[in-house]
C-alpha cells in the first residue's frame, strides 16, 4: 500500500473519531482503470476505503461551496490553493474545513497513456513510479513522470501553500519552469489566427458544462449559460455561443484559477481548456504580481479597487 | 435473404461502390479519438467503440426543424414554416450492434399510439445500417445483461462479422439487401463461415464478464425504487454534468429554442439533461426536481423503471459503458443498478 495512503486512512479515522469533522472528503478506488471516486467518508469504516494514487485529478474544493457539515478535505497544492479562495471568496468558513495537505507529485494523463499504448488498457497499477498497464495479450510499463498532465509537468506548487496538517513531508518544488512558453507563442500570433486557434480547440464540444461543474471556482447558483429571464446565450452548437461559453467562463476564473486541470479532466472529448485559463493567470500574474489561493490575507486584484491598478491596457 | 462474404482486403472497394447510392460514413480515427465520419476508403475494424454514440446522426444535437421572419413588417412575420428535410441516402457502416440497439429503443420512445417524431424518422428512416459485430467487448460493456449482446441484431439492416480474413455480411431487412445488391463482388457464405460465426458470438459473449441483474428492479414499485436510500449516496459526488446522458446512445430529452440572427428566425431542438436544474424549471419558478439527488435518481429511473414500465419491459439502457468510461467521478451505472436490484 501506499504510504501515504496509509497516513491518510490513519488521520481521517483520527479525525472522525475525535469528532472533530462529520465527513472526510478523499479518493476511493475507481471502476475503471487510470480513474477513482470522490469518497465521503463518514464513519472509520468507510475512511478505510481511501486511496492515494496518481488518478486524484478531481479536485475536492469543488464539493466544499454550500456545505453544512464540518469537512477534512485532502488537498494537492492547487486544491490548496482552492480551498484558500473558497474562503477568501466567503464560500466556506476557515474553521468550517479541516486541511489534510499532500504533498503531489503530479497525476498522470490517461489520454496520454492511452495514446501511448493504442491499446485496449483493461488494468493499471502503480508502484514506486511506474505504471503498468495490461490488456488483452500484453503489459508494459511506463514511467509515471512521462505520462503526467501538462499543468502537473508545468506545477510550481505541488505543497499546499495553507494546511491543517501535512501528509509526509514537502517534496521539491520545481525550478526553472516556464509555465507559459505556448501561450506566449500564441501570444506571438494574429489576431485571426488566434481566434482560429481557440475556435478549433473547442470543435468537439457538446455543451455537456462538464468543464464548470467540476470546477471549484464555478459555484454560481446560476451559472450565466442557465439564465433563462432573459436567456444570455443559446443553447445550440453553434461556434459563437459553444466559444462565448468558453471565453466568459475563462474570464471569471481569472485570477482565481489555481491550474488545477479539474476541467480538462472532466471533459468528455478531450477539449484543453487551460489554454483560456493559463492565458488570463499569465496577465494576472504580470499585471497584479498576484498567484490565486498563496494566500488567506490576500484578496483577489479582480475584487478590489486599488488607485494604483495598472490599467494602461484599457483602451 | 442469404449471408454473404466479402474479402476484407475488397472492403475498401464494398464501400467505394455504395458511395453512388449512399452518403457513406463510417468508424475512424481522428485526434486520437474514435469517430463516424464520411468514408473515402479505409475505415477502421478493430476498434471498440466510439466515443459518442452514433444518435447525432439522426438526433443532432443542434436541429433546425422549422425557420420564421423575425422582421415585423414582414406579412409572414413570425409564421413557422417547415424545413425541407434532407432526405439523402445514408449508410452507416460499422456501428456496433449496442448502438443499433439503442435506435431500436428510441424507435419506440419516437413513434408512441399518438405521435411520431418525424424529425427522427425522416433521417433514420432513409439510412441503411451496417453494424459490426462485437469481437472484443470491452471490460466496460454489459450488453448482455440488458436484452442486447454484442452479435444483437435489432435496429441493423446488416449485420457483419469479423472473421479474420473475410467478413460476412448478414442481411436483415429488404434495405439491408438492397445495399448488398448494390455493392456486388460479394460470395455467397458457405457452412464454414456460419459456424466461424457462431464460434465467434460465443466467445464474445463469455469475453463480457460485467453482469447485471435487473430481474428485482421489475418486481419492485416505482415508489420502493424511489424512495431507495442509496440515491443520496450516489448524488454525493455526482457533479450533475451532462457527460452522461451526452455521451449516451439512449438520452433522447431535448429542449426547443427561438434563435434569431438580424430577420432570419429559427426554431431549434438541442439536446437537453436531465442532470440539469434548468431542465425541470417550471415557468411559476417551481421546480420538481429541485437537487442533485432528484435529477441523479431521475436519470437511472428512467432507463431501468419508467422506460420498461411503458415500454413492455424493454429497458432503456443498452449496456455500451460509454456513461462508466467517462463519467468524471466514476458513477457507474453497473453500481447503481446492483444498489437498485440489492
Amino acid at each position: 500500500m501506499d504510504k501515504r495512503t496509509e497516513k491518510i486512512r490513519e488521520i481521517a479515522k483520527r479525525l472522525l473519531s475525535e469528532d472533530r469533522v462529520d465527513v472526510v472528503l478523499g479518493y476511493g478506488p475507481g471502476t475503471v482503470p487510470l480513474r477513482n471516486a470522490p469518497l465521503f467518508a463518514r464513519t472509520p469504516e468507510e475512511a478505510d476505503k481511501l486511496i492515494w494514487d496518481s488518478n486524484c485529478r478531481i479536485n475536492l474544493a469543488n464539493f466544499l461551496p454550500r456545505t453544512k457539515e464540518r469537512v477534512a478535505v485532502l488537498a494537492k497544492g492547487c486544491d490548496a490553493r482552492n480551498i484558500v479562495n473558497h474562503v477568501v471568496e466567503h464560500q466556506i468558513k476557515r474553521d468550517q474545513v479541516y486541511i489534510v495537505g499532500v504533498p503531489c507529485q503530479g497525476m498522470l494523463d490517461p489520454e496520454k497513456v492511452q495514446q501511448r499504448e493504442g491499446r485496449f488498457i483493461e488494468s493499471a497499477v502503480e508502484s514506486d513510479g511506474d505504471l503498468t498497464v495490461s490488456g488483452p495479450g500484453f503489459e508494459t510499463t511506463l514511467k509515471l513522470a512521462d505520462v503526467l498532465r501538462q499543468n502537473c509537468q508545468t506545477c510550481v506548487h505541488r505543497n499546499p501553500p495553507v494546511y491543517d496538517e501535512l501528509v509526509g513531508e514537502p517534496v521539491p518544488e520545481q525550478t526553472d519552469i516556464d509555465r507559459y512558453a505556448d501561450i506566449n507563442d500564441l501570444l506571438g500570433k494574429p489576431d485571426g489566427e488566434r481566434y482560429a486557434y481557440f475556435q478549433n480547440l473547442v470543435k468537439d464540444c457538446i455543451r455537456c458544462y462538464a468543464c464548470r461543474d467540476a470546477c471549484p471556482l464555478c459555484y454560481c447558483h446560476v451559472c450565466f449559460v442557465d439564465e433563462h429571464m432573459p436567456q444570455w446565450l443559446g443553447k445550440s452548437v453553434d461556434p459563437h455561443d459553444v466559444l462565448t461559453y468558453h471565453i466568459l467562463r475563462a474570464f471569471h476564473c481569472a485570477g482565481r484559477c489555481t491550474d488545477c486541470g479539474a476541467c480538462e479532466a472532466a471533459c468528455p472529448v478531450n477539449i484543453k481548456l487551460r489554454q483560456f485559463t493559463r492565458l488570463l493567470e499569465k496577465d494576472i500574474q504580470e499585471r497584479y504580481g498576484y498567484e490565486a489561493g498563496m494566500s488567506l490575507e490576500t484578496l483577489p486584484p479582480l475584487t478590489v479597487y486599488r488607485p494604483d491598478d495598472p490599467q494602461e491596457f484599457i483602451k | 435473404m442469404a449471408d454473404m462474404i466479402l474479402k476484407k482486403n475488397a472492403l475498401g472497394d464494398f464501400l467505394k461502390s455504395l458511395s453512388g447510392s449512399y452518403e457513406t460514413f463510417g468508424p475512424k480515427q481522428e485526434d486520437g479519438e474514435v469517430k463516424f465520419a464520411p468514408v473515402d476508403g479505409e475505415v477502421l475494424l478493430d476498434y471498440q467503440n466510439s466515443r459518442l454514440s452514433p444518435k447525432n446522426f439522426f438526433f443532432p444535437q443542434s436541429e433546425r426543424m422549422l425557420e420564421f421572419s423575425a422582421d415585423p413588417a414582414a406579412e409572414d412575420a413570425f409564421v413557422m414554416k417547415e424545413r425541407p428535410a434532407a432526405k439523402q441516402a445514408r449508410l452507416l457502416f460499422g456501428i456496433r450492434p449496442c448502438d443499433a440497439k439503442a435506435f431500436a429503443v428510441l424507435d419506440k420512445i419516437y413513434r408512441n399510439d399518438q405521435y411520431t417524431d418525424n424529425y427522427w424518422f425522416d433521417k433514420r428512416e432513409a439510412a441503411t445500417l451496417i453494424g459490426l459485430a462485437c469481437n472484443r467487448p470491452c471490460a466496460t460493456c454489459f450488453c448482455t445483461s440488458v436484452g442486447c449482446g454484442p452479435f444483437h441484431e435489432e435496429g441493423l439492416d446488416v449485420l457483419a462479422v469479423d472473421l479474420g480474413e473475410d467478413i460476412l455480411l448478414k442481411p436483415l431487412t429488404d434495405k439491408g439487401q438492397k445495399a448488398l445488391d448494390a455493392a456486388g463482388g460479394l460470395a455467397a457464405a458457405d457452412g464454414k463461415a456460419a459456424a466461424s460465426v457462431e464460434k465467434l458470438k460465443g466467445e464474445a459473449e463469455a469475453a463480457i464478464q460485467s453482469k447485471v441483474a435487473v430481474d428485482k428492479v421489475a418486481e419492485r414499485s416505482v415508489m420502493e425504487l424511489y424512495e431507495a436510500d442509496h440515491w443520496a449516496k450516489v448524488a454525493q459526488r455526482c457533479l450533475n454534468c451532462g457527460v452522461c446522458t451526452y455521451v449516451c446512445p439512449t438520452c433522447h430529452c431535448f429542449d426547443i429554442q427561438d434563435e434569431v440572427s438580424g430577420t432570419a428566425g429559427d426554431r431549434i431542438r438541442n439536446w437537453d439533461s436531465c442532470m440539469s436544474w434548468l431542465f425541470t424549471m417550471h415557468g411559476t419558478g417551481h421546480n420538481p426536481r429541485p437537487d442533485k439527488t432528484s435529477r441523479v435518481r431521475q436519470r437511472f429511473m428512467h432507463k431501468f423503471k419508467y422506460i420498461p414500465l411503458k415500454r413492455g419491459g424493454d429497458i432503456g439502457c443498452v449496456g455500451c459503458g460509454r456513461c462508466v468510461a467517462q463519467c468524471p467521478v466514476n458513477i457507474d451505472v453497473r453500481d447503481v443498478v446492483r444498489d437498485m436490484n440489492a
